[in-house]
């Protein structure tokens, strides 16, 4: 970890300016990823302009029924929030599925966003990354690739997004808005993460010196047939093999409206409408389910290691909805899937 | 005599329980020391090959940076092999020795050393420090070595692997039931909590103080003065606390030997933490290939018995662990035919992890066993019972004690085994799969040489000391329950100290063997310790106790009564002032009994039977319970015995489950050197465990204790694997068992 | 008030104020002193454990503000003004807290490393709240690794000074 300069700053204008005029800065909130890539020479900023102090931590309702969540937000608290766990439960689920209670504690909205990749050779700066040292070359391809994406690859990187409350983000259409040295603006979440192509070093459509300063979830919809079903290398405290958020609109024994994101797989939070469209106005049963599967892992692509993450999302999915169309969505606590 | 005695046998909370969860135990990297400099290693980026250049003055030039050491500037140390086989734990080959020369052995070879004034200072140069490489192809996968062989030069302090009996090949084609199966067990990494660390307090006059994270202090001290030819009296190793260790502490590391080194060449005192990462650079259980057949009657009883393991080893060194050796004692057979092969690979030398050999070996063992039981139509319980061994036939001897039918049968019992219906998927709730299963463990119960001291001070306290460690086991605890019985004392009246070269000599502390020997010295230094009491006090002027033997007495209370009146008596307070002591000291000793090892076979054995439930459709493995059954002699405190069960059990729970260290075979790399994706259990993956001792009589030694430091885990990964075969009908001999071979 | 000066070259040290177990503190710290090693190497608090400087082992947990968190992935500077509480300041032998006396009686812990860290985010889980049933406990508690493999005894301990009837209802 090299050693680099601190400024705190007091306002969003002032943070902004300060790391939008100098390249070798950062802004850091909760930590827990940046400093985390720090040691290990992954992220070597030579100043961090320290964002925790600026008026960003409230969660506000807004004049369009939904939630605005300031994204210095801890993790655990958004997620105990009264009104997120009462019409956003998905969201509060998700969150609840990732890292540990420490982390979600220290862990920003804003950041959580934001966190990089666990891709092993993003993390290891004696091997080749794309993703970390563009023009490098990707070793993960040919590699341990157990943990990495099979859906909107590249040839330069096959990296994937860890979050899980990203999945939930992308399932309720939050928004991001983002302040920046040319002024605000306010993307939908689908257009925030990018897909790796041949720039894969770009999480993101941030440019530097933006920054998130606010989540907004739209009015609550999908309180009732939900769930978020992570699956992994170790009961809790482990990175998602494969995720789904989903999120039904019932209309009696049939589907009104599907949200279908998966975790774990692609570059970002993946959602395919054509996908979810394909269970609009039909019955709750496993063949609809597949059917569904079926276009949303479209062009899914093993590199080896991870080849079985594909039969895995298929059948993640499938119970994904099961559990959603019956109104039982997965708890985080409890071990056996329902 | 006091209503609490004795402590032997009865739970004692941890004498040092107040200061670890307090905080105040101190670990090998929290001593401090005047002007202490921080240390820092840089990893090579190749696995094989060569430093071409170094550059190192960026690192130099940096805030803080006082040296930067490497091959090109380290302090001379000796170029033959033999000072640094001054290790209790080597094995044959030539050892590792860091800045030796240009050569990288394997990826993370320490290549550099940066000394700083401050930790930050030190790893913020250390990311400066500039290696260019001749990279060789390295070879990280033991089924690629060039050629697998025999080692040709046997590793001391393990049995050997046992001849061929019979004809074991010949039984086994003509055997009606046959089962052979090829099994993998993964290379794993001990990551004890505690990181690999030393701080070495420079004292002036080349006085060193040294505190290593270890297994056995006399060891790294041995180590260290032979490779930097120091005044044995003028070095000293304290660690009284050990954050973990399960055999990577056995041997001495790169960090104490190059702590040591940057201290003697700036004469100062210096810390040198390794990183979590580089608790991958270092020891690590070896993967191993193994093949298993069985030969048996119709009915189940083994007819042959073949097991052949391929296990992988350094460049440098020969490890080795016996592998192969329970297949040839723990089943009745007469045709028998074992082979223990090596491959090599770029990678730090393996070491023992947790039962070294018996968890790798008889996984294989104990998954054939039940596939034989398939294979045989025969309960997996019945089918041990039948072809139960009365006797070592490898070595031809009887056991000291064998309660193993009796762990059997508890074991069963508290587990409910008999609500089981023998067939693979035929027990389910809702969309989890139901299986049990069931395996054997087994470990050899040994002894090793120690000495102790027991110390009486006039105000009544007793202080027990031996140099021995406790990394978790609860030595400190049981010396202090043995030594208390033995002078009648309370337990709070008594101090058990370990972990510091000043106090008597004991060897590392691994193979289960520290509880026995450790133990049996102290209950020897407190048996002098009576004698020279009982020979003082009855030089009294008027003592009552003039005439009497230690027969005649007892010790309790602070005094020493006799036993058929006691009222006359003599405190421990006036025998120390009568002889004008301030205190009084006695040494012992333990040596294990050579004659009752030659007659008889030692062992620890298990019975460990697991639950588990397994999503039908997406293969998620939820462990319900386990119950292991344990055969080891006499529980000296129940209360920690149970833990080193639990965390053998534990640990089994991670290999069969979890646990894989992931090389990149082209980079010869590890990929997953953290705890975040190598991944040890965690809360939410242990279930409730039930731990059941089995009353066993062992005469191997004073205490007729065996050891329970390994049991715990040696078939714990095979009762997970067979539960699963049970739950869902496959059969997973690769581990771990992830979720990916379950679709 | 207790002022420590504490110097080192490199970038610009700052100065903050940290309440640790109660005592004020004024501290000039550079800024990549992460808070773990601030107490461990600056402070002589060695209670908080480092035992993988990533925050995925839970071995350093400290309360800041009465929270749990990781304090290896936290920078010292960023923590000015907050009130921290170790295990030193959770109790000491002859005072211990409720949880530590559970620790030892339980035998929740063999080498004692992950130990602080577990004691400490056990009282984090409790002033938080959410944890109701044992599974609760587990899956609340997976950030604090135990390789000595103490969680029953863990979970046991925290129940115990939870109050096990709490949980025999909520089982019930």
């Amino acid at each position: 970890m090299m050693n680099f300069s601190y400024t705190r700053a007091e306002t969003v204008a002032e943070a902004i300016a300060a790391v939008a005029g100098d390249p070798a800065a950062r802004f850091i909130a909760g930590g827990t990823n940046l400093v985390d890539l720090m040691k290990y020479d992954v992220m070597k900023p030579e100043r961090l302009v320290d964002i925790t102090r600026l008026p960003l931590r409230e969660i506000e309702a807004t004049d369009a029924g939904g939630l605005r969540i300031g994204a210095l937000v801890p993790n655990s608290d958004l997620a105990y929030d009264a009104r997120v766990q009462r019409d956003y439960p998905l969201l509060a689920s998700a969150i609840l599925a990732g890292a540990s209670a420490q982390l979600r504690n220290a862990a920003t909205t804003g950041g959580n966003l934001l966190q990089r990749t666990r891709c092993y050779y993003f993390y290891d700066v004696a091997t080749p990354c794309n993703k970390r040292e563009p023009g490098s070359g990707c070793a993960a391809k040919t590699g341990v690739n157990r943990v990495n994406a099979i859906l909107g690859t590249s040839e330069a990187c096959i990296a994937t997004h860890p979050s899980d409350m990203c999945v939930a983000l992308a399932a309720l259409e939050a928004t991001v808005h983002v302040e920046g040295p040319n002024g605000p603006r306010v993307l939908p979440f689908a257009e925030f993460h990018r897909l790796p192509g041949d720039a894969p070093q770009h999480d993101n459509t941030l440019a530097h010196g933006e920054m998130v300063v606010a989540v907004e979830l739209p009015a609550p919809r999908f309180g009732r047939n939900h769930t978020y079903l992570k699956l992994r290398d170790r009961l809790s405290y482990a990175f998602a093999l494969v995720s789904v958020a989903a999120a039904l609109e019932m209309d009696g024994e049939g589907i009104a409206e599907a949200r279908i994101a998966l975790g774990g797989v692609a570059h970002k939070p993946w959602r395919v409408p054509d996908g979810e469209a394909v269970l609009k106005g039909k019955p709750a049963t496993p063949d609809s389910f597949g059917a569904a599967a079926d276009v949303i892992l479209a062009g899914a692509k093993g590199y080896g290691g991870n080849d079985f993450k594909i039969e895995l999302a298929r059948r993640a999915i499938v119970r994904a909805l099961a559990q959603a169309a019956a109104g039982e969505p997965q708890v985080q606590s409890d071990k056996t899937v329902n | 005599m006091s209503n609490i005695h004795p402590y032997v046998g009865r739970a004692t909370s941890r004498v040092d329980g107040p200061l670890k969860v307090s905080g105040l135990a101190q670990y090998a990297a929290e001593f401090g020391a005047p002007d202490l400099a921080y240390a820092a290693a840089v990893p090579s980026a190749i696995a094989k090959g060569r430093v071409t250049s170094l550059d190192v003055s960026a690192a130099r030039a940096a805030p803080g940076v006082i040296d930067v050491l490497s091959h090109e500037n380290k302090l001379a140390f000796p170029e033959d092999d033999e000072p640094f086989k001054n290790d209790m734990v080597a094995v044959p080959g030539s050892p590792f020795r860091p800045f030796r020369d240009d050569q990288v052995h394997y990826s993370g070879q320490a290549i550099a050393l940066v000394v700083a004034d401050t930790h930050e200072n030190a790893r913020h140069a250390a990311t400066l420090v500039r290696a260019t490489y001749a990279a060789e192809t390295p070879n990280v996968d033991v089924a690629s070595a060039a050629n697998h062989y025999e080692p040709p030069e046997p590793r001391d302090g393990i049995p050997p692997t046992p001849e061929p009996r019979g004809d074991a090949a010949g039984a086994f084609a003509a055997a009606p039931v046959q089962v052979t199966a090829d099994y993998r067990v993964v290379a794993e990494h001990h990551n004890p909590m505690e990181l690999q660390a030393t701080t070495v307090v420079w004292e002036g006059d080349g006085r060193l103080l040294i505190h290593n994270k270890t297994q056995g202090v006399v060891n790294p001290k041995n180590y260290i003065c032979s490779v930097f030819g120091l005044d044995e009296d003028k070095v000293r190793l304290v660690s009284p606390f050990v954050g973990g260790a399960f055999g990577m502490a056995l041997r001495p590391h790169y960090d104490v030997f190059l702590a040591v080194m940057a201290s003697l060449k700036l004469q100062r005192s210096i810390r040198l933490v390794l990183t979590r990462g580089q608790m991958f650079t270092m020891g690590w259980r070896p993967d191993c290939l193994q093949t298993v057949s069985f030969g048996a009657d119709a009915g189940g009883r083994l007819t042959s018995i073949q097991h052949h393991a391929i296990q992988a080893t350094s460049r440098y060194e020969d490890y080795q662990e016996p592998i192969v050796n329970w297949s040839g004692f723990l089943y009745d057979c007469d045709n028998v035919a074992l082979k223990y092969e090596l491959g090599k690979v770029d990678t730090p030398t393996p070491s023992d992890m947790r039962a070294p050999g018996a968890t790798t070996g008889v996984f294989a063992l104990e998954c054939a066993m039940d596939e034989l039981a398939y294979a045989a139509k025969v309960d997996p319980v019945e089918l041990r019972l039948m072809n139960y061994s009365d006797r070592d036939k490898n070595d031809d001897k009887p056991f000291s004690s064998k309660e193993l039918r009796e762990a059997y049968r508890l074991g069963a019992e508290r587990f409910g085994w008999s609500k089981r219906s023998p067939e693979p998927r035929s027990m389910r709730e809702g969309r989890e799969l139901i299986g049990y299963g069931m395996a054997t463990g087994c470990w050899e119960a040994m002894t090793m040489p120690h000495k102790a001291r027991a110390t009486l001070t006039a105000d009544g306290k007793l202080e027990v000391g031996c140099a021995t460690a406790d990394i978790g086991t609860g030595t400190y605890t049981i010396l202090a329950q043995i030594a208390a019985d033995a002078l009648g004392l309370d337990i709070a009246e008594v101090t058990s100290r370990v972990g510091d070269t000043s106090l008597p000599m004991a060897p590392v502390e691994g193979g289960s063997w520290a509880a026995a020997s450790a133990g049996s010295a102290v209950k020897s230094a407190c048996e002098t310790l009576k004698d020279e009491l009982l020979k003082r006090a009855r030089g009294i002027d008027g003592s009552p106790l003039a005439n009497a033997g230690l027969d005649h007495v007892v010790f309790g209370n602070g005094r020493i009564a006799l036993a058929s009146d006691p009222a006359k008596a003599v405190s421990f307070a006036d025998v120390l002032k009568g002889a004008g002591l301030d205190k009084l000291e006695a040494d012992g000793g333990f040596e294990p009994d050579k004659d009752f090892a030659q007659t008889y076979a030692g062992y620890t054995h298990a019975a460990c039977f697991v639950e588990v439930r397994v999503d039908e459709d997406l293969g998620v493995v939820r462990l319900a319970r386990v119950v292991s059954a344990v055969a080891a002699g006499k529980i000296l405190n129940p209360l920690t015995a149970r833990s080193q069960i639990l965390g053998g059990v534990v640990m089994g729970c991670g290999m069969a489950l979890h646990e894989e260290t992931l090389w990149d075979k082209t980079l010869g790399r590890v990929m997953n050197a953290n705890l975040g994706e190598y991944h040890v259990p965690a809360h939410a993956d242990i279930p409730d465990i039930d731990v059941v001792f089995v009353d066993e009589e062992d005469g191997s030694n004073p205490l007729g204790v065996k050891g329970l430091g390994e049991i715990g885990i040696v078939g714990t990964a095979a009762a997970v694997a067979n539960a699963i075969f049970h739950a869902t009908g496959k059969r997973v001999r690769e581990l771990p068992i992830t979720i990916d071979k379950l679709l | 008030m207790e002022i420590d000066r504490l110097t080192a070259a490199g970038p610009t040290a700052v100065s903050i104020a940290l309440k640790v177990n109660g005592v004020e503190r004024r501290l000039e710290v550079p800024p990549s002193v992460t808070l773990l090693d601030l107490l461990r190497e600056r402070l002589d608090l060695t209670g908080s454990k480092k035992g993988c400087d990533q925050g995925q082992c839970g071995a350093c947990t400290v309360l800041v503000n009465g929270r749990r968190v990781n304090a290896c992935l936290q920078l010292a500077v960023m923590n000015d003004g907050a009130e921290i509480t170790t295990i030193e300041g959770v109790g000491q032998p002859g005072a211990l807290h409720p949880l530590q006396e559970a620790f030892i009686a339980h035998d929740a812990f063999q080498c004692g490393y992950c130990t602080p860290g577990q004691i400490c985010s056990a009282i984090g889980m409790m002033n938080e709240g959410h944890a109701k049933t044992e599974a609760e406990i587990r899956e609340l508690m997976s950030g604090n690794l135990c390789r000595c493999g103490a969680y029953g005894n863990i979970v046991d301990a925290i129940e115990d000074v939870m109050g096990r009837s709490a949980f025999k209802e909520a089982a019930e």
